[in-house]
């Protein structure tokens, strides 16, 4: 009798485990990102070359960045559109503060930074206090925000676009750490390669690790379960909100000091990529799961896939053909995954 | 006979509305509590005062043996009463052992590098389980997985992990089929035999009967009986639950006329 049952808790125990990989929700986005790396590999001769590499790694830190913090204010049940044209706004902001007007650099990088925080604070709180979606109040901010980026901009310079960056006082200061390039043997990494793995890090371990992170999947799982047991869920919120524009900063900065100039389009048409390389990293939309690391290499599919088309000298709007496709196949992953997590209640 | 919580005469008024008056009932260390009635006969009310949320606007209140008001559920926490809601407060898609420790994590380290003592935290979810008589072959599995009762369970499990005396159970088999209702009643019976006070809240005197030490009636906000088991029948439970009177007339109403079956046969050919 009890051999019997010894070996079938084994066997349990190993099913156990290997579902517990498969179950994981960045599984499905890795195999995604193995095959588009393996087919672009193969068929260009660009994508594996040193510059070809830092360059879809360069592409893929941006969006990543973004998808990151997007993705732990998904799994905590909310959304930000607005966060595309943050990064163009606070760009904006230290250029304008420091070509036009003198404004010392560092000071211009604090302020746009409490922007950012104040942006989200007010998103989260218009959208706590009231009850309307985020959805619908950061998609406001985003047109806010566009249009101020746009107009502003003109109003003040009088172009669209800041020039004469490098001239700044204290310029390389900053560049060092939001723009400059390393060299690992023979490879350029761009440094916001860093920052984005440095992001992934830090929010895997907050969500996966800390007790922050435990609230943060309870309040997007079952707001009001999460209430009754005593998590202060419109401080969850309200920082996941904040954290998220603090992300469209960081980008923001990257941007402007990799290329030492912004556009006031900044952003446009980007309202959704993160949600795309979120959602694809296995994060349901309706919160309550899904993974940092997962939405990193969503992001990286989208760097590889951005770039290889390019490598690959297709049109590139198969891009957004191909990226469509993706995300209905990884909602239907998901879709599966909660079903079977939640077929008995 | 170790009395936990006890309530005496107790009434309560919603402005000039009377929900319910003149009860009296006490909750003891290893007994079942069970309180039945219809839908509206006062089984909330009772609870929200029981739990804490609402002071009784007249009668008495005592707390191992302390005359006490409660007002708020942490006050009923404090003191040892832990409610289990119809929807537990659980969130589908976490792991067991995080729904477990939800909102009272065990943590370790200093600083910012104060993390989550998973290891622990694991241990203690699946042991305390256990004990419950639910052996999960892993706590990692999305508590959405579990099945009603065991879900019931973890939620019982949870409330005396964190120090309940008496754990008060709203409803806990009304939404379940008969198998996982009975295994919610086994998980009662356990939880009364580790010592502990329980709450039973049911309408179902099916549910009620096997489980229960003191059994107590209500109807339209007031009681029609409070006895201990030995003074009581289900036959005489059901009965008074419905009311004589009202069940054979409703069994009147509800018999056949002689000849009124329909013939399927006939009208299909």
């Amino acid at each position: 009798m009890t051999t019997v049952s010894t070996q079938k808790d084994d066997r349990q125990i190993m099913s156990g485990r290997f579902a517990r990989i498969l179950r994981r929700p960045e599984v499905g986005a890795a195999v995604a990102a193995l095959l588009i790396f393996t087919y672009f590999s193969s068929t260009t001769t660009a994508f594996l070359s040193t510059a070809g590499v830092s360059t879809w790694l360069y592409s893929s830190s941006l969006f990543g960045v973004l998808a990151v913090a997007g993705a732990l204010l998904m799994i905590g049940g909310e959304f930000d559109l607005s966060v595309g044209a943050m990064t163009g706004t606070t760009g904006l902001i230290v250029g304008i503060m420091t070509t036009e007007y003198g404004t010392n650099i560092w000071l211009s990088i604090i302020l746009a930074l409490i922007f950012a925080l104040s942006i989200g604070a007010a998103n989260a709180y218009i959208s706590m206090k009231t009850g309307v979606p985020s959805f619908i109040v950061t998609l406001a901010a985003l047109f806010i925000l566009q249009g101020a980026n746009l107009a502003i901009t003109k109003l003040l310079t009088g172009t669209v676009s800041i020039q004469g960056m490098s001239d700044v006082t204290g310029y390389d200061s900053a560049k060092a750490i939001f723009g400059s390039t390393l060299n690992f043997g023979g490879m350029d990494i761009k440094i916001s390669i860093v920052w984005w793995l440095a992001v992934t890090v830090v929010a895997s371990w907050v969500l996966l690790r800390t007790r922050t992170g435990n609230w943060i999947f309870g309040v997007g799982g079952a707001f009001t379960s999460a209430r009754q047991v005593g998590i202060p869920v419109v401080k969850v919120r309200m920082g996941l909100f904040m954290a998220t524009s603090a992300a469209g900063w960081l980008v923001g900065m990257l941007q402007l000091f990799g290329v030492s100039t912004v556009q006031a389009t900044t952003g446009l048409g980007q309202e959704f990529s993160y949600v795309i390389c979120a959602v694809v990293g296995g994060c349901l939309l309706t919160g309550g799961y899904g993974s940092a690391i997962g939405a990193a290499v969503g992001a990286l599919i989208y760097g590889m896939t951005l770039q290889g088309i390019v490598f690959a000298q297709w049109d590139n709007n198969w891009l957004k053909l191909f990226l469509g496709v993706l995300l209905l196949l990884a909602v239907l992953v998901n879709l599966y995954v909660r079903r079977r997590a939640g077929d008995r209640s | 006979m170790t009395e936990i919580l006890s309530v005496t005469n107790v009434g309560k008024s919603y402005g000039t509305v009377l929900a319910i008056r003149g009860i009296s009932a006490e909750v003891i260390a290893g007994e079942v509590l069970c309180i039945l009635g219809d839908n509206g006969a006062g089984k909330s009310t009772l609870i929200k005062i029981l739990s804490g949320v609402h002071a009784p606007s007249e009668g008495t209140m005592k707390v191992n043996g302390v005359e006490t008001i409660l007002s708020s559920p942490r006050d009923a926490l404090d003191a040892g009463i832990a409610t289990v809601y119809q929807d537990l407060a659980v969130v589908p898609l976490m792991p067991v052992w995080r729904n477990f420790f939800l909102g009272s994590e065990l943590r370790k380290g200093f600083g910012i590098f104060k993390r989550l003592d998973t290891t622990a935290m694991r241990t203690i979810a699946k042991q305390q389980l256990a004990e419950m008589g639910i052996s999960l072959r892993d706590v990692e599995q999305p508590i959405g997985t579990l099945s009603g009762g065991e879900r019931q369970a973890v939620a019982i499990a949870r409330a005396v992990y964190f120090g309940a005396k008496a754990i008060i159970l709203d409803e806990p088999t009304s939404a379940l089929g008969v198998k996982q209702a009975s295994v919610v009643l086994k998980y009662i019976a356990k939880a009364r035999d580790s010592g502990l006070g329980v709450v039973f809240i049911t309408h179902n005197p099916n549910h009620a009967y096997p489980v229960g030490d003191k059994f107590l009636l209500l109807k339209l906000g007031a009681s029609i009986g409070y006895f201990d088991k030995s003074e009581l029948t289900i036959e005489k439970m059901t009965k008074l639950m419905a009311g004589a009177d009202e069940m054979s007339t409703l069994a009147t109403e509800l018999e056949r006329k002689p000849g009124s079956r329909p013939s399927r046969k006939s009208e299909k050919e």
